[in-house]
């Protein structure tokens, strides 16, 4: 099954959940980053020429050359909370396998053997390795020990504050109670005609049509919830 | 517990922590959220195991995760020091990798030094191992008539040399290294033709006579620049082996442990290699200086390279 889900128990006695990234997010952030980079390589060449591209200039440049081709992916991850700018834009961010922040010794590694994940062409080895396990890793990120997670926003539970909460006239399992609450609380996500869609399930349970049967279920969810 | 009563009693706390996670530096932020890891845990424990809603598990994890990254930031292994990582660390880790330097030395010298015979006595033996243009490029510049040894220096300053040695040679000894991940091959690959290659030209030159000025040259950076790539050499080849034969634990398991071992390693290949082009672009590269302080200087300097180098051993817990 499809599971892109990762769970590590921390010190703190509890495990904590994160969302490992494919390689579609993770290929557009390499190429926004590609162009930044190649934006920065532009204007340091061009600032570089007042001193002189056969001297000073010249020698200058090619060592910001060296650190923006190997190490602008580190600096970023180590000191940028795991994120170049290109991760910022798609919401991922990389982390140690126990979700600990990744660490300068982490981070170059797995950024070094990026070498060898390029290859033949195109990252078709990391392509290859990311596909080929639930973590989503390619060859760098087994030998680093590092993940690719998403650090987007979690959407906010729908408002209750009009919903009046209704008892329902018989006892459900925590299971059925669960799923109400769930209907409730992503209401904010669904479409008015979607709800609709789903509260017609129970319609030969509940009785109620339409907006009738979706508001029904709101309220009883709201019981559920605890709102009196 | 309703999960309302329970979302309504601590979501004052929640936003605070939210709020202090924006900014943890500032004032008693870090403290603050120090303070109310282990509740944030334990709420999210008390959520979990009451089989509250998806939606405020989510935000209680993400919470969570957040505030772990946060304290875990800041561990003493992730703070560098420089000077224990000269005198300890660095030599430790030669040491550990002692067999993988074994074998990047062996193969990158011995091919070297059959290719240094074969150009050596073989006019012609040069030209099917590097093509023409760039052996007269090499003959040039090693040229006993040149003024300015080591690369075409007609308008180049010291400066550009040096940007240029950093860049090239890291990168080459980055690629070593990360060769190293397919089975060692590609390491083994870079180590072979980098001797065959360095080797034959020393043949070649040494056949035309051009004693005084190559050997002075290279002698000196070579100390910290062939032992680098020796070691970015034993560096990949841990990564490699490491695959091939993961003894008790999994492949995987066995490349992730190998890849923290060789940290300590490309650090020093790096810090090795800024040194070698220093004294390649500035010191290697000044023909004014008579040979016997050249020759004296890199006696010196292989001397230290290798006491270094040796050094680890003690630092071994038995």
């Amino acid at each position: 099954m499809l599971d892109t889900r990762y769970r590590v128990e921390i010190p703190g006695g509890i495990q904590l959940e994160a969302q490992v990234v494919g390689p579609i997010p993770r290929a557009f952030a390499f190429a926004i980053d590609l162009i930044i980079r190649g934006v920065i390589i532009i204007v340091l060449w061009i600032a570089s020429i007042p001193l002189g591209l056969s001297g000073m200039g010249g020698g200058v440049f090619l060592i910001f050359l060296f650190v923006i081709e190997w190490l602008y992916p580190v600096l970023f991850e180590v000191f940028a909370r795991g994120q170049t700018p290109g991760k910022k834009m798609f919401g991922i961010s990389v982390i140690n396998d126990d979700l600990s922040p990744v660490t300068l010794g982490t981070s170059l590694v797995r950024n070094l053997l990026r070498t060898v994940d390029f290859l033949p062409l195109f990252y078709l080895v990391g392509l290859v390795a990311m596909l080929s396990n639930r973590r989503f890793q390619r060859l760098g990120d087994m030998a680093a020990g590092t993940l690719v997670i998403s650090v987007r926003e979690v959407p906010k539970p729908a408002a209750m504050e009009d919903v009046v909460p209704l008892a329902p006239s018989t006892p459900l399992s925590r299971a059925d109670q669960t799923s109400i609450i769930n209907f409730l609380q992503r209401s904010s996500q669904l479409s008015q005609p979607r709800q609709q869609e789903l509260a017609a399930i129970l319609e030969g349970t509940t009785h109620e049509k339409d907006d009738n049967g979706v508001e029904y279920l709101h309220r009883i969810g709201a019981w559920f919830l605890g709102v009196r | 517990m309703k999960q309302h009563e329970f979302e309504t009693q601590h979501q004052a706390l929640w936003q605070r922590i939210e709020a202090a996670l924006e900014k943890p530096s500032q004032g008693d932020n870090g403290k603050f959220l120090a303070e109310q890891y282990l509740h944030l845990c334990q709420q999210l424990a008390i959520a979990k195991e009451r089989m509250y809603d998806g939606a405020l598990l989510e935000r209680l994890n993400k919470l969570a995760l957040e505030l772990y990254r946060e304290l875990y930031r800041y561990r003493s292994e992730t703070r560098l020091n420089f000077y224990a990582f000269c005198k300890r660390d660095f030599p430790l880790a030669i040491y550990r990798h002692r067999f993988y330097i074994l074998i990047a030395f062996l193969v990158m010298v011995l091919p070297g030094l059959v290719a240094g015979a074969w150009t050596y006595l073989d006019e012609d033996a040069i030209y099917s191992v590097i093509d023409g243009s760039q052996v007269r490029q090499m003959e040039r510049m090693y040229d006993p008539q040149a003024d300015k040894l080591g690369r075409e220096r007609e308008s180049e300053t010291d400066i550009l040399m040096f940007g240029f040695y950093i860049k090239n040679n890291i990168s080459v000894a980055f690629r070593c290294f990360a060769g190293g991940l397919l089975l060692g091959i590609g390491t083994l690959l870079v180590l072979f033709f980098n001797g065959m290659f360095m080797g034959s030209i020393a043949g070649h030159l040494t056949r035309l006579d051009y004693v005084d000025t190559f050997y002075p040259f290279v002698a000196g950076h070579g100390s910290f620049e062939l032992t680098a790539i020796v070691f970015s050499g034993a560096a990949g080849l841990r990564l490699g082996y490491a695959i091939l034969n993961p003894g008790q634990s999994s492949r995987l398991d066995s490349l992730r442990q190998a890849g923290r071992d060789v940290v300590p390693m490309l650090y020093g290949i790096v810090l090795m290699l800024i040194v070698a082009a220093f004294l390649e672009a500035f010191w290697s590269s000044d023909a004014a200086l008579p040979i016997s302080v050249k020759y004296a200087v890199a006696a010196v300097l292989w001397g230290l390279v290798l006491l270094y180098s040796f050094s680890g051993r003690r630092y071994e817990s038995r």
